[in-house]
C-alpha cells in the first residue's frame, strides 16, 4: 500500500484548470520533491493531500486523493481526522502568539488531551524529534515570536511531529532560511524520513537532489516526470526536465 | 539649474490646505473652550436663585443649610427647626414667608400698589415671627435691618457631582446633582454593550469566517443600512414596540425604562461593534488559521483558540467604540426611557442621560443663568467620557499595530 495515491487529478480553481490528469504513488517512509517553476501547480498538488485546499472557495476536484488507502475526499472524512495522519509545515514560518512549549501542545490539546504529563512528554519528544530541544529547554515559556527564523521553522516541525502523524507535507520549508538554517532543516528532514513520509515542495534545485529519494518535475499544471532522484538529475527522460534541472529556463 | 523653485500653484495649494488644516483645529479647540468656560461657570453661581435672599429671624442661629434641606423646607417636608439643630422658644414650627404669602400675614390693604412699603412690612412680618424662613427678592431686602440674610454661598463641586438630586428650577434653590443622570447614562450604555457584545461578535464571526461568500455579502450592507437608519426612526421604533412590550412582559406601569433604552441603544451599537471586530477577525493571517488546522483543530477550535485571541485587541476597540456611540446618543434614549433623574436601582426603572437631559432641557434654560451652565457642565462630563473612551480605543490599536 502507497502512503500516497493520486489517480487521474484534474483540479481547478474556478474555471481554471490548475493540475491536469496527475496520478502519482508515494511509498512509505521515503522523502518525494515537487519541483519545478512557480505557478506549475505543485503547491497546489500538495495541498490536496491534506485538503488544505478546503479553505479557498470555488474548488473543483475530478480523480482521486488515497491516504494510506483512503480516498479522502470522499463524503464521509473527517477533515481534522486526516490533517492529523497529515501533518504539514508551511513556507514561511507560522508559530502561534503564544509560548514555544503551548505551540508544540496546540495540537494534543486541541485533540482533547488533557493529561499534563503526557503533554509534557510529548512536547519534550517533538522538540527533540526537531533536533531544537537543546536550544529551547530553558525558554519553553518564552513567546515563540522570541526564537529565530530557522528556529521558529523547527518549531513549527515540531508542532506537526506532536500529533504524531505518519506522513508530512512541507511547502518550501527552507526558502525563507538562511543557508545554515536550511542546513538544520534538512538533515531533519534525512532524520525523520526513518518514521514518516515526507513530501517537500521546493524551488532549490540542490535541496531536493540532496534530501529525496524521488523527484516529480511539474511545468503549468503537468506532471512532467517522475522518478528516483538520481535519475531526474543525471538522466532525465523529458527534455523540459532537463533544461530545468540545468537551469536553462525556470 | 538644479534651484529649487515653486510654482504659484504650488504655493497656493500648500496654503490652502495649511488654512483648512488650521482652521479646522481652532475652531475644534474653540469649541472644547467655549464648553468648559461655559461648564465651569456653574460654580461661581450663587447656591440661591439669582436675585433672591433668604432671610431667618435675628435669633434664629441656624447655619449651613444645604440646597437639599432649603428645597425640603419650602415644600414642607422639614416643619421644625428641631430637625434643623436649632431651637427657637414657642415657636418652632416653620412659617414661609414667600411673596405670595405676604398677604397671609398682614392685610392686603396695608400694600402700597406699587410694593414701595414691601421692605417696612417684611421687616414688621420678620420681627413679630420668630420663626419665619422668607424667600424674596432682593430688592425688597434691607441689608441693615432686624433679620439675617442667610449666605449659602456658591454651588459647590461636591454638590454637583456627588448631589442626588436634579431640580434644575426648584425654587428657593435649585438643585444641580448630576449623580442620577451620570449614572443612567452609564447604566444604560453598559448594559446596551452587555446586549450588543454577544449578538456583534456571533454576526462578526459568523459573517468573517463561516458564511458563504454570497451570505456574507448579503450579510454586509444589511448592517451598513442599519447604521444609516437615523437615530429618532429607532427611537420611534422602541417607542412603539419595544416599550409596550416591556411593559406587557414585566407588568409594569410604565414601560419607558432604562432596560428600553439600552435595547435600543444595543441595537444602534451593533453595526459599530460588527463591522470593526469583522475587520479585526479577518486580518488574522490566514496562515495562522492554516496552521491551526492542519494540527487537526477544527474551524470551531480554530475561531477560539487562534482567530479571538488574534483579533481580541479589535473586537475591544469596536466594543469601546460602540460604547462611544451609545454614551452620546441622544434621540433615541430620549424618546424611550422615560427621563426621571433619579440613581437608577433596577433596569425596569426610567433613567435619564445626559444627552438626553441637555436637549430636553437647554431650550427653557435661560442663556447665562445657573441651569443653562449646569447643562454645559453635563456637556464638559460627556466630552470627558467620550475622550477617555477614545484614548482607549486609541491605545488598543496601537497596542494592536505591534503585534507582528
Amino acid at each position: 500500500m502507497y502512503s500516497i495515491e493520486a489517480k487521474d487529478v484534474n483540479f481547478y480553481y474556478g474555471d481554471f484548470l490548475a493540475l491536469k490528469n496527475i496520478s502519482m504513488q508515494i511509498e512509505k517512509n521515503s522523502v518525494t520533491a515537487f519541483i519545478g517553476p512557480s505557478g506549475c501547480g505543485k503547491s497546489t498538488f500538495l495541498r490536496l493531500f491534506n485538503r488544505m485546499n478546503d479553505l479557498i472557495p470555488n474548488i473543483k476536484l475530478e480523480g482521486k486523493i488515497m491516504v494510506k488507502g483512503e480516498d479522502v475526499y470522499s463524503k464521509n472524512v473527517f477533515v481534522d481526522q486526516l490533517r492529523k495522519e497529515v501533518g504539514m509545515v508551511f513556507q514561511k514560518a507560522n508559530p502561534f502568539p503564544k509560548t514555544i512549549f503551548e505551540n508544540v501542545a496546540y495540537g494534543l490539546r486541541v485533540n482533547g488531551e488533557k493529561n499534563k504529563k503526557k503533554i509534557e512528554q510529548v512536547v519534550e519528544q517533538s522538540l527533540k524529534g526537531a533536533a531544537l530541544w537543546e536550544e529551547v529547554k530553558d525558554k519553553l515559556n518564552r513567546s515563540a515570536f522570541a526564537l529565530s527564523g530557522g528556529q521558529q521553522q523547527r518549531l513549527c516541525i515540531a508542532r506537526a511531529l506532536a500529533i504524531e502523524p505518519s506522513i508530512i507535507l512541507m511547502d518550501e520549508p527552507a526558502s525563507a532560511l538562511d543557508p545554515i538554517s536550511t542546513l538544520k532543516i534538512e538533515e531533519l528532514i534525512f532524520e525523520l524520513k526513518k518514521k514518516y513520509t515526507i513530501v517537500i515542495v521546493t524551488h532549490n534545485m540542490q535541496q531536493a537532489a540532496r534530501v529525496s529519494d524521488k523527484t516529480a518535475f511539474f511545468y503549468l499544471g503537468e506532471l512532467i516526470e517522475y522518478d528516483n532522484t538520481d535519475k531526474i538529475f543525471t538522466n532525465p527522460q523529458k527534455e523540459a526536465t532537463q533544461n530545468y534541472v540545468t537551469g536553462r529556463f525556470g | 539649474m538644479f534651484i529649487k523653485r515653486k510654482y504659484f500653484f504650488e504655493y497656493l495649494w500648500e496654503g490652502l490646505l495649511k488654512i483648512s488644516g488650521g482652521l479646522t483645529s481652532v475652531a475644534i479647540l474653540l469649541i472644547v473652550i467655549f464648553l468648559f468656560s461655559e461648564g465651569i461657570g456653574i460654580f461661581n453661581n450663587s447656591a440661591v436663585e439669582e436675585g433672591y435672599s433668604i432671610i431667618v429671624g435675628k435669633d434664629n442661629d441656624v447655619e449651613n443649610l444645604s440646597g437639599e434641606k432649603i428645597k425640603d423646607i419650602f415644600d414642607q417636608k422639614i416643619v421644625s427647626w428641631k430637625t434643623l439643630g436649632t431651637t427657637i422658644e414657642n415657636h418652632d414650627s416653620i412659617m414661609l414667608l414667600r411673596l405670595d404669602d405676604i398677604a397671609s400675614y398682614v392685610s392686603e390693604n396695608k400694600i402700597a400698589s406699587d410694593f414701595s412699603n414691601l421692605p417696612q412690612i417684611i421687616e414688621q412680618i420678620m420681627k413679630d415671627n420668630p420663626s419665619v424662613i422668607g424667600f424674596l427678592p432682593s430688592e425688597y431686602i434691607n441689608k441693615d435691618s432686624d433679620y439675617r440674610i442667610l449666605d449659602l454661598g456658591k454651588i459647590k463641586p461636591k454638590d454637583f457631582f456627588f448631589g442626588k438630586q436634579w431640580f434644575p428650577t426648584a425654587q428657593p434653590s435649585p438643585l444641580f446633582g448630576v449623580l442620577p443622570i451620570v449614572l443612567g447614562t452609564l447604566l444604560v450604555s453598559l448594559i446596551a454593550i452587555l446586549i450588543a457584545l454577544p449578538f456583534g461578535l456571533a454576526v462578526a464571526i459568523y459573517s468573517a469566517e463561516l458564511a458563504s461568500e454570497k451570505v456574507a455579502k448579503l450579510i454586509r450592507p444589511v448592517i451598513e443600512l442599519l447604521a444609516g437608519i437615523p437615530s429618532v426612526v429607532y427611537g420611534f421604533f422602541g417607542l412603539i414596540v419595544i416599550v409596550p412590550l416591556i411593559q406587557k412582559l414585566f407588568n409594569l406601569d410604565v414601560g419607558e425604562t432604562a432596560l428600553a433604552g439600552s435595547i435600543i441603544l444595543a441595537i444602534m451599537a451593533l453595526p459599530t461593534i460588527i463591522t470593526i471586530a469583522q475587520d479585526a477577525i479577518m486580518s488574522t493571517p490566514r496562515s495562522m488559521k492554516e496552521a491551526s488546522l492542519a494540527l487537526g483543530a477544527n474551524k470551531w477550535q480554530t475561531i477560539k483558540k487562534v482567530i479571538i485571541p488574534y483579533s481580541i485587541s479589535g473586537i475591544t476597540a469596536g466594543v469601546v467604540l460602540g460604547i462611544g456611540r451609545a454614551i452620546g446618543e441622544t434621540m433615541a434614549v430620549l424618546m424611550v426611557t422615560g427621563n426621571a433623574a433619579v440613581i437608577p436601582t433596577t433596569l425596569l426603572e426610567p433613567v435619564r442621560t445626559i444627552p438626553a437631559t441637555i436637549a430636553a432641557e437647554l431650550g427653557e434654560a435661560p442663556k447665562g443663568g445657573a441651569h443653562y451652565e449646569a447643562l454645559f457642565a453635563l456637556g464638559c462630563i460627556l466630552f470627558i467620557f467620550t475622550l477617555v473612551i477614545n484614548l482607549i480605543v486609541e491605545y488598543i490599536s496601537s497596542k494592536n499595530k505591534n503585534k507582528a
